[in-house]
Parts: structure tokens; sequence; C-alpha cells
């Protein structure tokens, strides 16, 4: 391995976690779902509001280090306004590329999550940045689950 | 001695030499531990996780590496030579282990794992004896190891895990402690030291407060053996626990002393080879301790080991360590409090060198992971005490320990490290 475990602290990553994106709770959400690593404590919650298959809001809240906050905050980027399919593509791309399991045809990751993906080094860590996708994960197949189950939901505010 | 050690300037001996001995004074046994050669992302290692796990030195290699090139084979059973060899081997281990924990009586000391092996046999085997409306008393800042097999055993026997609070300063608070102790206490179970906060327990008056109403003391000595010299009798308690692996010794071994009596008293908590003196179809007759308590193949080679680190620990003498290192902890205090936003948690006087410390607005683990960046390895998280960190307040702290080869410039560096760490998180 060269370079230090450090340089997972890029200014992107830091500014994420010292000014992170759509924290806050959804009352009204369709799908919640909650993340939780016991190694250090941390904690973080993902709310998702889906309407005709396409995400149309979604808000973390949670308590962690600045790797799983900017994490979260990063993976709201990655989902916000996304067809649920498309979103759920980003989410599992993510986790590969973070757990060191790319696909061979996986395309390259954008800058940012790159250097987030980048965790991979540090595998005591890779979970603080995993944690909030694999809420995602749990909180899309459920918003997947309400709008295929339930036949008025693209009426749905 | 088996090596000689470079002393420098003039090494203070004697009664008063834990008054007198200045830091400088200490003997260098930086060299005498091959792991602190590597370098650690090109760093020098500066290792401060020593109340997680310790590093080995070349004695204690050798011992191991001489039983395995020269004495193994099946303790206790085989008649041949290679077989006398190792069970005397095994057998000198466990005297040199009970002398080091002050007992004449080998027969006292029963092999483990660890302090985690140590309280699950005790709390398995004493479990039998609770009753509905009997209690166990354990002070909030046990580490999981000397808490969830109490709990557990007072959940299996319909008895009543009673939980000690702690003074402000995280110390246990010894009027609520002597007021939870009464008539229906059977057991109280807390650490000599706190692997989070460094408290030393004044294990006699503990003990005295158990034995007062009846009650076993059961002493968790994990954070003790390394820091502290260990004389059961003095301490007067029931059974003592210590691991190897946080005393230089190799890890899967540890040791619990307990009164020869006790031992008489209790079942054992795992079954099978070893531990009988006679087994037929639908009878058995168990032996006695220590065999009784140690079904299965005994950890040979790392019996060898844990006497060898006793053994050498002391030669250079633990009073000697004690002072050296908190001389280190002071001087880590007091540099880490002067960085903005800092704060030391645990008692000021009186500590053993485990220094936990927060850092407003950054997270343990990521002071940790830039920490490990300059080569400096602490631990970082609730440190196996959930109780303790909720008391406290936070999710996770850092923590920074000492051990026998650290030194000033270790000190230095692990302050210098956290106040750039702090600076680029916050």
């Amino acid at each position: 391995m060269t370079g230090s475990p450090a340089d997972i602290y890029s200014e992107a990553i830091l500014d994420h976690a010292r000014h992170p994106r759509r924290r806050g709770r959804l009352e009204d959400s369709c799908a919640h779902a909650e993340g939780f690593n016991p190694l250090c404590g941390d904690r973080v919650e993902v709310w998702i509001d889906a309407a005709d298959g396409v995400v149309r809001k979604t808000r973390f809240e949670g308590v962690g280090c600045a790797i799983s906050t900017a994490s979260a905050s990063m993976m709201t980027d990655a989902i916000a306004g996304r067809s649920i399919a498309d979103a759920r593509a980003s989410v599992e791309r993510f986790i590969r590329a973070a757990t060191g399991r790319d696909l061979p045809d996986d395309p390259p990751l954008p800058g940012d999550l790159e250097a987030l993906a980048s965790v991979r080094r540090l595998p005591m860590r890779v979970k603080c940045a995993t944690l909030a996708w694999r809420a995602a994960a749990s909180a899309l197949d459920d918003a997947d689950q309400d709008l295929t189950s339930a036949p008025g939901a693209e009426t749905k505010p | 001695m088996t090596r000689a050690r470079e002393i420098k300037n003039t090494p203070a001996h004697g009664r008063d030499a834990r008054a007198t001995i200045a830091v400088d004074d200490f003997i260098d046994v930086r060299s005498e531990f091959p792991i602190l050669a590597r370098p650690v992302h090109g760093r020098r290692l500066v290792y401060l996780d020593n109340a997680a796990t310790t590093q080995k030195p070349v004695a204690v290699i050798d011992a191991v590496r001489r039983f395995y090139e020269e004495d193994n084979a099946a303790v206790h059973r085989a008649v041949h030579a290679l077989g006398e060899r190792a069970t005397h081997a095994v057998e000198g281990a466990r005297r040199t282990v009970a002398r080091f924990l002050g007992s004449n009586d080998p027969d006292e000391v029963v092999f483990v794992r660890g302090v985690t092996e140590a309280m699950n046999l005790l709390a398995f085997s004493l479990g039998p004896t609770l009753n509905p409306g009997d209690e166990v008393v354990a002070p909030l800042s046990e580490h999981h190891s000397n808490f969830l097999p109490w709990r557990e055993a007072c959940r299996r026997s319909g008895a009543t895990f009673i939980v000690a609070p702690l003074a402000v300063d995280g110390a246990i608070d010894l009027d609520a402690l002597g007021s939870l102790i009464n008539d229906r206490t059977r057991i109280v179970a807390f650490a000599h030291v706190s692997n989070v906060l460094g408290t030393v327990a004044p294990v006699q008056r503990i003990v005295e407060m158990a034995h007062r109403d009846g009650a076993i003391a059961v002493v968790d000595g994990a954070q003790a053996a390394c820091h502290t010299p260990i004389d059961v009798k003095a301490l007067g308690c029931d059974y003592y626990a210590i691991s190897g692996h946080k005393m230089y010794a190799p890890t899967g071994i540890g040791a619990v002393w307990g009164r020869r009596e006790r031992w008489a008293a209790m079942a054992p908590w795992q079954t099978g080879g070893s531990m009988v003196e006679r087994v037929s179809i639908d009878d058995v007759r168990w032996a006695s301790a220590p065999a009784r308590f140690e079904a299965g193949s005994p950890n040979a080679a790392g019996a060898v080991g844990l006497a060898a680190a006793a053994a050498w620990l002391g030669e250079i003498g633990v009073e000697r360590i004690a002072a050296h290192e908190a001389a280190l902890a002071d001087r880590a205090i007091e540099l880490l409090e002067a960085i903005p936003g800092v704060r030391t948690h645990g008692p000021r006087e009186h500590r053993a060198p485990v220094v936990s410390f927060t850092a407003d607005g950054v997270h343990p683990h990521d002071l940790a992971t830039v920490l490990d960046g300059e080569g400096v390895a602490v631990r970082a998280g609730h440190h196996c005490a959930q109780p303790l960190a909720d008391w406290l307040g936070v999710a996770a702290t850092t923590r920074a320990s000492f051990g026998v080869y650290n030194n000033m410039e270790d000190a230095g560096a692990l302050a210098a490290a956290a106040r750039r760490a702090v600076e680029m998180l916050r």
C-alpha cells in the first residue's frame, strides 16, 4: 500500500463531512432504513420519498465519523432525482468499488466517489464508508416494493 | 538475567525507586522487541495500543520457539522423554505464574485463554450455587468480559445482577458499592485497573466489603498485571485473572488464581480429557484443581511463554516499569490537554498509563486513522465497555496506552500527531 491512511480525508470528503447535504428527516417518506456499526457505534438513518419510480427526495440523519457522514451526504447526491433503478445501480456500484469487488465492465466512478471508495485500502473503515449506502439499498428496495404493490402509488403526492 | 541491557545514566534501585526514578534512567528495552524496529507507513512505529495487546520481547518469543524446538509433546499423558519434558515445562510455568501472582501454591493457578475465558469459567462453575434472590454486583465501568458472564449467570440462575455506579471521575463509587453489598450478595466482580480510564480500584477495600457479607471477590487483573505488582494474598481476593497477551506474553494464554478451598468446592465448566480421575459408563470422578478446570490438551507453549513474560517482568521490576509509564502518561495528558478542544478522561492521580481522550468535533475513528498515517497506533472505540461509554456520554474515545518500551519521544509524537489531526479534521 502506498500513501498514508490520512489520504482518505480529501478536501471534498472533509467538505461533505463538515457541511453534509440533505441532513434531516422525512416524515412522510415512503421508505426508511437504518444502518448500525457495532464496532464504533455509528448509526445512520436514510429516508427516501419516491414517486413514479423516481427518488423525489432523500434525507439522512445519524451520528458517526467524518467518513460515514461524508459518505451519507455523497450517497444522497448520487441518488436524488434518479430513477429507482438507476439509484440502485449507483448504490451497488459504489459498494462494489468500496469493498474491492468491481466487476470487469464496471464503469469508473466519478472523482469524488472514487476518492471515497479508496477506503478499500483501509479495511477497518470500509464499514463506515458503506453504512449509508447499505441503508439506502434497503430503503430503495422498500420504495420499489411500495410502488409495485400499491396500485394508487403514482398519484401519491 | 539472560541478556545485558543498556542502562542509561544511573539506575534507581530499591524500595524508593518509584519515587526517584527518572524516565531517562530507565533501562532501554526497545531493542528486545523486534516489531518496534519495523516501520509502519514508512514511519517509526509509536505503539500506544498496549491496553489492547502488548508486543513480545525476544525472551518470550525464544521461550516459545525453544519449547517447540526442544520439548514439544502431549502434556500430562506421554511417558516418553519429550512428554515428561513438556509436562515439566508446563508445571514449571505454573509455579512461575503462581509466584508472579504472589502465591506459593501452583495448584491454585488454572491456565485459561485469557480473562474472558477465566470469567466464563468462574461464572459457569459458580453459577449453579446462585439462586433466585441472590445478587451479583459489578461496577458500570467493567469490560464486557467481566460484565456479560455475570449478567448471563444471573439470567440462567434467576439471581439479580446489580450494576454499581461510578463517582464523578469514573472511579468506582465506594459508598454506593458499600450500600449495594448485603447478605444477599454472593459475588462481587471488578477490574483492578479500568481498560478505558486507567482507574486503579482499591482492591483490598472492596474485597473487605465483599467478605464482610460473605460474598466472593473476583478481580479482573487484565490491565493491572503489567503495571502493578500483584500479590493475591495481600489483596485478599478469592480469584484473580490475567491475560498473557496484555503482559508481553503470547496470545491465547492467561491464568486465573483462586483459593485452593474455592477450587475444591467447584464443579468443572468444561469436561473432557485430562480433567478426570476415573470415568465409567455411568459415573465420573473429577480430578482436583487445577486439572479439573483444564479440559483438553493445554496451550503448553503459551504457558511457557506466559512464564517467560512473568520472569522477564520480574527481572526489570514491575514497580520500576510503573514509575516509567506513569511519567509518560502524565506527560501525554499534559500535552493532549494543551490542544484546544481536547479533553482526557479519568482520574488525575493514582492511575494506570491508559489515557482516553476526546476532541470536540472530531470522531475518534478519524483521529485514529490520521494518527496511524503518522505511525502512531492507538485504539478508538468503546473499548468493549459500552455501558461506560454511555456513562461518559460518548459513542467512542481515542485511547493511548503506554508500555515498558515507550519513551518520552512517543508521548511527544502522540500529542504532535493528535494536534495536526485535530486541525486537519475539524
